[in-house]
């Protein structure tokens, strides 16, 4: 590798770090000040600390888990005489702990040929949008990627997702709307494996869990996927939308239940929604989180990095 | 596992069992519950507070009417100030102006603006008998312009014709424009997804509003919506102004306490609820429902009415009294079968309470349906009487007489005496844990299966 090349990366490195730090200190920087605010010359005291337990809960951690971390740092620090810095990095480290875990990013199997990936969700989470940022990150590594439409539910769905393909230069496969989208999953793969391409990128259409009908729907495009490769789909990624709420819990339960989920991607951390769900989400579930979105465009998706996502949180720099 | 407010303050009270006015102190330990309850119901911290300051105000002192626990008084005054604090009924959209009226829909991305376009204007279309026209804004997002398109014909309604690389502003004005010209009540402008922190897009969204004065300026908001809520609603409405909130996947089970966030730190009313994918999947908003679902109390109050017009009232007592010293014969099983039925069948009663779709796969799951229930009401009323009070009298060659007698076969005789069985010892089990016990295993555990 060249020196240039070197610089380069490292520079499109920092600027990616810049990126994510700044979409989330966006939405830390309330936090962040109300920590400052509560924390300056003040023991850690039961007040302090209730405030502190607020402003996670402010962040979508969840009563549960916002009182746990509170309790972690009553253990550790109660009554010591702290500077909000402290405070800060302290819960930084907590939160990272339970992020650690997770925080593997997706990598392509060699040994399979085509490896299969089934994009799921809940309506408008960002699953298209997340296909064709995969999909340009992976032809920028030189995979060849083919993209299913297996949305042939929504208007011009199926046209989207064309678009992202020509952005990509991923070849789509595509049906009508209104087409069976397990017939169209089955197709895709026999052409992927034909093809001989890396990775198939299969998009779905968004459904809400609680719908049994939508939901069996998906069952079948993977008993029909089983009926070409008996191991597909290998990856089933859930995408999950920063700015929800509690609800995820749900969300990541039944698509869990249903379609095997192997990891998640959060999309829209460049707003000021916090994604603190996804803290909760890691202890109780322990699914991978591949990567998070920070914009609509082609390069805006980022590696999860536990320990980056957790300072950012906090309103620390990494 | 959320859950309910009832049950939260049931546990509290239960400990207190007083009567009379309702003390601070009492006040105070529900108002503890009643806070968790929001806050898992993603209402926004801050306006949680208010709400709660604005419950005690209310509730301290108040006396406890006699024939309801205290805790039963506390979720009335909550629910009661939910619903205030919620908003009137809603007036659907404003088309009070001259024609052709500007309906502006704005949000965040993926929020179900295009969906939501298509759906008002559907309505407007139909039922109001306007002359409408869509237009999309979304130059940004791929195949945006196209999908409002396809919707326009799937409703009937007619979109602008898309000219590639117009920007938003431009296209407003000539939406206005063929409006005027072509005689339409009403144009609906969908504009593309854009966060509240974006400067840039949002000072655009402003210039579409200068440009067209919209009489109504709806954000179509995620019911699922946590926190954030509070931020978006309130930027959105500095910047551009907003008329009224939309919120879509109400047919989710998100508890929805985006709703009461965004009403409060906007003060505009929540107009429409999307409560599905279709066109036709559009609602008034009734503050009292969306009260109940945010308590999680599901759509109690539908819940309880039905119930109340078809259980008798005495009957119900009775039977809960007779589960409850364990003496749950088949007679009482046959009779709750019937209640079930009465109420719509498991389908009806499933879909009002929360949590439904987890309830729903396991309901699936015991291959519960409501056939299911018919036979077994068949099997029981082929019993005696006396075999349907002591059921172990019912040996194989009874067994045999029933199953013949109800066209069934002998394993399901088999297999509903099994689920009496269980049942009693569920119940005897339940009365052991107290209520506790009931949410762990859920309704499902007490099914016949
Ligand atoms: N700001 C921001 N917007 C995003 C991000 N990811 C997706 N979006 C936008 O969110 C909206 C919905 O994205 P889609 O990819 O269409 O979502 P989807 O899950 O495929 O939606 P359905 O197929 O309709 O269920 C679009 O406007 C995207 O541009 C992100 O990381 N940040
Ligand atoms: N279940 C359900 N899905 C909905 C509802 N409203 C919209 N959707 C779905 O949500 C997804 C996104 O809807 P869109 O109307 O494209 O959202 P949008 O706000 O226009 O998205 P962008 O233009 O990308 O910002 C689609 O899959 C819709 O079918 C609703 O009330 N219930
Ligand atoms: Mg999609
Ligand atoms: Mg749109």
């Amino acid at each position: 590798m060249s020196e240039t090349e070197t610089t380069q990366e490292a520079a499109a490195k920092r600027g990616w770090f810049a990126r994510m730090r700044e979409g989330l200190s966006r939405s830390s920087s309330r936090l962040s000040e109300g920590i400052t605010g509560i924390f300056t010359k003040r023991r850690l005291d039961d007040a302090t600390l209730e405030e502190l337990e607020e402003l996670l809960i402010a962040a979508d951690l969840g009563v549960t888990t916002a009182a746990e971390l509170t309790a972690t740092l009553r253990r550790n620090r109660f009554n010591q005489e702290v500077t909000p810095e402290e405070v800060r990095a302290a819960l930084a480290e907590e939160i990272a702990k339970i992020l650690e875990p997770v925080a593997e990013p997706f990598e392509l199997d060699p040994a399979k040929k085509p490896q299969v990936m089934l994009v799921v969700g809940v309506n408008g989470s960002g699953k298209t949008t997340t296909i064709g940022k995969l999909a340009k990150a992976l032809r920028e590594e030189g995979k060849s990627v083919m993209l299913a439409a297996g949305d042939t539910f929504r208007a011009a769905a199926v046209e989207q997702l064309k678009i992202w393909g020509d952005r990509t230069g991923a070849p789509v496969i595509a049906r009508e709307t209104g087409a069976d989208a397990a017939g169209l999953a089955y197709d895709a793969l026999v052409e992927a494996q034909r093809a001989g391409v890396d990775l198939l990128l299969i998009d779905t259409a968004g459904r809400l869990h609680n719908k049994a009908d939508l939901m069996a729907g998906l069952s079948k495009i993977i008993r029909v996927l089983r009926k070409v490769d008996e191991t597909a789909p290998h990856d089933c990624l859930l995408v999950l939308d920063a700015t929800t709420g509690q609800n995820a819990h749900q969300q990541v339960e039944v698509f869990r239940e249903i379609t095997n989920v192997t990891g998640l991607v959060v999309t829209k951390l460049d707003g000021t929604a916090r994604g603190g769900v996804l803290v909760a989400l890691a202890e109780k579930f322990k699914l991978p989180v591949h990567a998070i979105g920070v914009g609509e465009g082609a390069d805006d998706l980022r590696p999860f990095e536990a320990r980056t996502f957790a300072r950012s949180l906090m309103g620390l720099d990494s | 596992m959320f859950e309910n407010l009832s049950n939260r303050l049931g546990e509290v009270f239960d400990r207190l069992r007083k009567r009379g006015a309702l003390s601070e102190a009492d006040v105070d330990a529900a108002l503890r519950e009643v806070r968790v309850a929001l806050l898992e119901a993603d209402v926004a911290l801050p306006v949680v507070k208010d709400f709660v300051a604005g419950v005690k105000e209310k509730a301290v002192g108040e006396q406890v009417v006699k024939s309801v626990t205290p805790g039963q008084m506390v979720v009335k005054i909550v629910h009661d100030h939910l619903v205030e604090t919620l908003g009137a009924e809603s007036k659907g959209v404003n088309l009070n102006a001259p024609a052709p009226v500007p309906v502006l829909m704005l949000g965040l991305q993926g929020s179900g603006k295009t969906t939501s376009t298509a759906k008002i204007a559907l309505r407007l279309k139909t039922r109001d008998k306007r002359k409408v026209l869509m237009a999309s804004l979304d130059t940004r997002r791929p195949a945006a312009q196209e999908q409002l398109a396809i919707l326009g014909i799937q409703a009937d309604v007619p979109t602008l014709p898309i000219v590639p690389g117009e920007p938003p502003v431009a296209i407003a004005r000539r939406a206005m424009q063929t409006a005027r010209l072509e005689g339409y009540d009403v144009v609906m402008l969908d504009t593309a997804g854009r966060l509240h922190v974006d400067d840039e897009l949002m000072g655009e969204v402003a210039a579409v509003r200068d440009a067209v004065k919209p009489v109504e300026s709806l954000l179509v908001a995620d019911a699922m919506t946590g926190q954030d809520a509070v931020n978006v609603a309130k930027s959105f409405n500095e910047r551009v102004g907003l008329t009224g909130i939309m919120l879509t996947r109400i047919d989710g089970d998100a508890r929805g306490g985006a709703a009461l966030s965004m009403r409060a730190v906007t003060g505009c009313p929540i107009k429409l609820l999307g409560v599905g994918e279709k066109l036709d999947a559009l609602e008034d908003f009734h503050p009292d429902r969306v009260a109940g679902r945010i308590l999680g109390m599901g759509d109690v109050v539908s819940l309880v009415e039905k119930a109340a017009e078809t259980i008798e009232q005495e009957e119900a007592e009775k039977l809960a009294a007779r589960m409850q010293k364990g003496q749950f014969d088949l007679n009482d099983l046959a009779q709750q079968l019937k209640q079930l039925q009465k109420m719509g069948g498991l389908g009806g009663v499933m879909g009002m309470l929360p949590g439904i779709g987890k309830m729903q796969k396991q309901l699936a799951g015991a291959k519960l349906d409501d056939k299911l229930l018919g036979r077994q009401q068949a099997i029981i009323s082929s019993m005696t009487k006396i075999e349907r009070r002591k059921p172990e009298l019912i040996k194989a060659s009874r067994k045999q007489r029933i199953a013949a007698g109800s066209g069934t076969t002998v394993q399901e005789v088999n297999k509903l005496l099994k689920q009496h069985q269980e049942m009693g010892r569920m119940m005897k089990q339940m009365n052991k844990l107290g209520k506790k016990g009931l949410m762990r295993h859920g309704l499902g555990g007490l099914m016949p299966r």
